[in-house]
């Protein structure tokens, strides 16, 4: 596979702070590659460099063979952006809306047209693309807000963390979508920091953290590889000292790792029959109730837990 | 281009979606200009129902005639409903000092041998040379001064018109009041010996400053203060919507399109124009068809909307370039209204500014434009308004260079 996208050595400072630091990464023609990463991790930085949006402070990237610091231009005509954030005119409606961003794009005439109809009809909002965009729910503007990303056909679609926010069934719907965008050949940056996301769509996985990728690969290389045994998911309750747990967990044999987030302790463990009985008579001890067990495979939380010690937020 | 066109026709589409922007942008200056008509007594037909009156005139009778007095009983009598509370000085300086110190609207001075230059007396019937009334109006007091003017000149022309006629018979001119049946003999003697089309009297009229006072609408004044005033709100609402981009995160999707940022600035800015463009004309027309006003040469109004539009377009690109957030722009862009209104005189000379404001006042698109209403309206062509169009367009130039320039230096920075 051909890369579509390069980056080297990509760095982003605020004033002291770096919210991207030496970003390196290729993705391949026809991929869907997925950023994974907790709150505040670079991902949305990394995506505006890449979209010409940022200059960076350091390193540089190109996009179809264009570098995005010396020819923005032609990056421009070759990506597709569906920002974070709804960007939309709330007092147009969502054919009105599409139709000047096609505009934006050099769409015109009935190429325009047949385009609006055909993301319509993928969103599936035909029906209601009369309609001003403020009377939309939620889900539906995300929808119109990806819509206005596929106009123009773009070779290299960035998705900034399409589904925060939205019902389960829009959700669904998105993620199909990604799905079947790909298979028509659109190669897709997508990020999210919901573990499930990135491992249903991806052909690879950069875990990023504090701006930096701390690992890359495939769903299976990364868990052979950083995941090895099986991770435990304990609810203990908002009202219940998780973190004292975690911490009595790291502690035992066979243990590679706890942390503990919202009420749930997640521990990477080599085997968790083996384990289990030490962690109730440690709960017990701290005087902790556990509502419910978890056991599951190698996942990439586990991987996250291991490679930086904490959970990724779900 | 076409972008550009495309970025400020989906902006000047939006503003017209948005119903508060339409409130305040169109409803608002044409309520206010209703309301103050309202109040001026512009809607009031005939009699004397609008709330005016009183309207102090200094009246100076130097003839010792009959059409002297006549006309003193016009001015102060229930003829008029007391439209007019006629003061009496009892010189002419102190007449025309009344004036200037603006304690009366109008100074009406009456000539001796005020009766005897229309009407003939004496047994030999002569008539001596015509007379001329001196009208003399306080600048300030427009309203009051051409209402008293037009009561002077509808008495002139009652009498001329029963002098001019062929058949004139004393028992009409008794019947008007004008005549006291014992000096009928007397003037039906004189009337048939000239039978003149030409006037007797003219009415002069000065103002203290020495202009001749057109005729005078309050609405003619009030409709293009109050649009400039709103025309403001227009401007800096779509500076507001520049930064409202920002914020949105709509401007930053233009810009990772092919797109530039000077396109994108430009779209943002033609669209202000457009926008100011069709509320002036709007409220321009819609006031003239409504009100029934003239404004003139309709390629100079075309050509003061335009540039009133561009130098105030400018003032928004200004604000846009300077300010931080949309609130800022916001709550930045109604003081720079209301200030400009002020300065500007759009509240009407209701509100005298010291001089050094008024000075001031020469900054602001809307001065300028209403200065150049006001001139169209009393017949002012396009050659006419030349300064007005030159400090408009010098205005836009130096303000958008300025936007320019700011622009190009916070987003270097960014
Ligand atoms: N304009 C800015 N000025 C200063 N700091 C910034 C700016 N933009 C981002 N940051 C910082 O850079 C870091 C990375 O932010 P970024 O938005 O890229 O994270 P993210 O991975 O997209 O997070 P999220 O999941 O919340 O969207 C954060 O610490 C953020 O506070
Ligand atoms: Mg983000």
């Amino acid at each position: 596979m051909p890369d579509i996208l390069e980056t080297h050595g990509l760095v982003k400072r605020y004033g002291e702070r770096s919210a991207v630091s030496d970003l390196s990464f290729s993705i391949g023609e026809g991929e869907i590659f997925s950023l994974l990463g907790p709150n505040g991790a670079g991902k949305t930085t990394t995506i505006s460099m890449l979209s010409t949006l940022i200059a960076p402070s350091g390193g540089d990237a190109t996009i179809a063979g264009h570098s995005i610091i010396r020819d923005a231009q032609a990056v421009r005509r070759a990506i597709g952006v569906v920002p974070q954030e709804i960007a939309l005119y709330d007092d147009l409606t969502a054919r009105e809306n599409l139709v000047f961003w096609g505009q934006m794009q050099g769409l015109s005439g009935s190429r325009l047209r047949q385009r609006i109809e055909a993301v319509l009809a993928q969103i599936g909002l035909a029906d209601r693309a009369g309609q001003r965009v403020k009377t939309y729910s939620g889900g539906m503007k995300r929808r119109v807000n990806i819509g206005v990303g596929l106009l123009h056909e773009p070779r290299l679609l960035f998705m900034d963390e399409p589904t925060v926010g939205i019902d389960p069934q829009s959700r669904r719907a998105i993620l199909d979508t990604v799905k079947d965008l790909n298979r028509q050949g659109m190669t897709v940056l997508y990020t999210t920091h919901y573990m499930e996301e990135a491992a249903e769509l991806s052909h690879r996985i950069g875990i990023v953290d504090h701006g930096r990728m701390i690992a890359l690969g495939t769903l299976d290389a990364l868990t052979r590889a950083h995941g090895e045994g099986e991770s435990l998911r304990l609810r203990v309750g908002d009202d219940q000292n998780g973190p004292a747990l975690a911490q009595a967990i790291g502690r035992l044999p066979g243990a590679h790792g706890a942390a503990s987030l919202d009420g749930e302790v997640t521990a990477m463990v080599t085997s968790a029959s083996d384990i289990l009985p030490g962690v109730i008579a440690a709960a017990s001890a701290a005087g902790i109730r556990i509502r419910n067990i978890d056991i599951q495979e190698p996942n990439l939380e586990a991987v996250f837990l291991r490679l930086t010690g904490r959970a990724l937020r779900d | 281009m076409l972008k550009i066109l495309q970025i400020a026709l989906k902006d000047l589409r939006l503003a017209f979606r948005d119903r508060s922007a339409l409130i305040l942008m169109l409803a608002a200056p044409l309520a206010l200009t209703i309301g103050l008509g309202i109040v001026t007594g512009r809607f009031s037909g005939g009699g004397n129902t609008s709330g005016v009156s009183d309207i102090p005139v200094a009246v100076l009778n130097q003839d010792d005639g009959q059409l002297g007095s006549s006309l003193v009983t016009l001015l102060g009598g229930s003829q008029l409903g007391g439209l007019l509370k006629p003061i009496t000085p009892t010189t002419v300086a102190e007449a025309r000092a009344l004036v200037d110190a603006d304690k009366v609207a109008a100074a009406i001075i009456i000539p001796p041998g005020f009766s005897r230059g229309i009407l003939p007396s004496g047994p030999d019937g002569a008539l001596d040379a015509p007379v001329t009334i001196e009208l003399r109006n306080s600048p300030g007091r427009p309203l009051g001064a051409s209402i008293a003017q037009s009561v002077v000149e509808e008495f002139i022309n009652r009498v001329d018109a029963i002098r001019a006629s062929e058949d004139v018979t004393v028992r009409r001119l008794i019947g008007a009041g004008l005549l006291q049946p014992a000096d009928a003999e007397a003037y039906a003697h004189g009337i048939a010996q000239r039978a003149s089309t030409t006037s007797a009297v003219t009415v002069r009229v000065t103002s203290a400053d020495a202009k001749p006072l057109a005729p005078f609408d309050p609405l003619a004044v009030l409709a293009p203060g109050m649009a400039l005033l709103f025309l403001m709100y227009a401007v800096t609402r779509g500076a507001a919507t520049v930064l409202g981009e920002r914020t949105a995160g709509t401007l930053q999707r233009i810009l990772v399109s092919p797109t530039s940022v000077f396109q994108a600035l430009s779209g943002k800015m033609l669209g202000i124009f457009f926008i100011a463009v069709s509320q002036l004309t709007l409220l321009i027309v819609g006031c003239g068809l409504l009100f029934q006003l003239r404004w003139g040469d309709p390629l100079a109004v075309a050509a003061l909307i335009a540039t009133t539009a561009l130098a105030a377009t400018g003032w928004g690109a200004l604000l846009a370039a300077i300010a931080r957030t949309p609130a800022q722009a916001g709550s930045a862009g109604t003081a720079l209204m209301l200030a400009f209104g002020v300065l500007g005189g759009n509240f009407g000379s209701n509100v005298p500014l010291p001089s050094a404001l008024s000075a001031l006042g020469a900054i602001t698109p809307n001065r300028w434009g209403m200065n150049g209403f006001e001139q169209l309206a009393a017949g002012g062509n396009l050659t006419g308004i030349g300064t007005n169009l030159a400090a408009l367009c010098l205005m836009a130039v130096v303000t958008l260079g300025i936007a320019t320039l700011v622009f190009r230096r916070t987003s270097t920075t960014r």
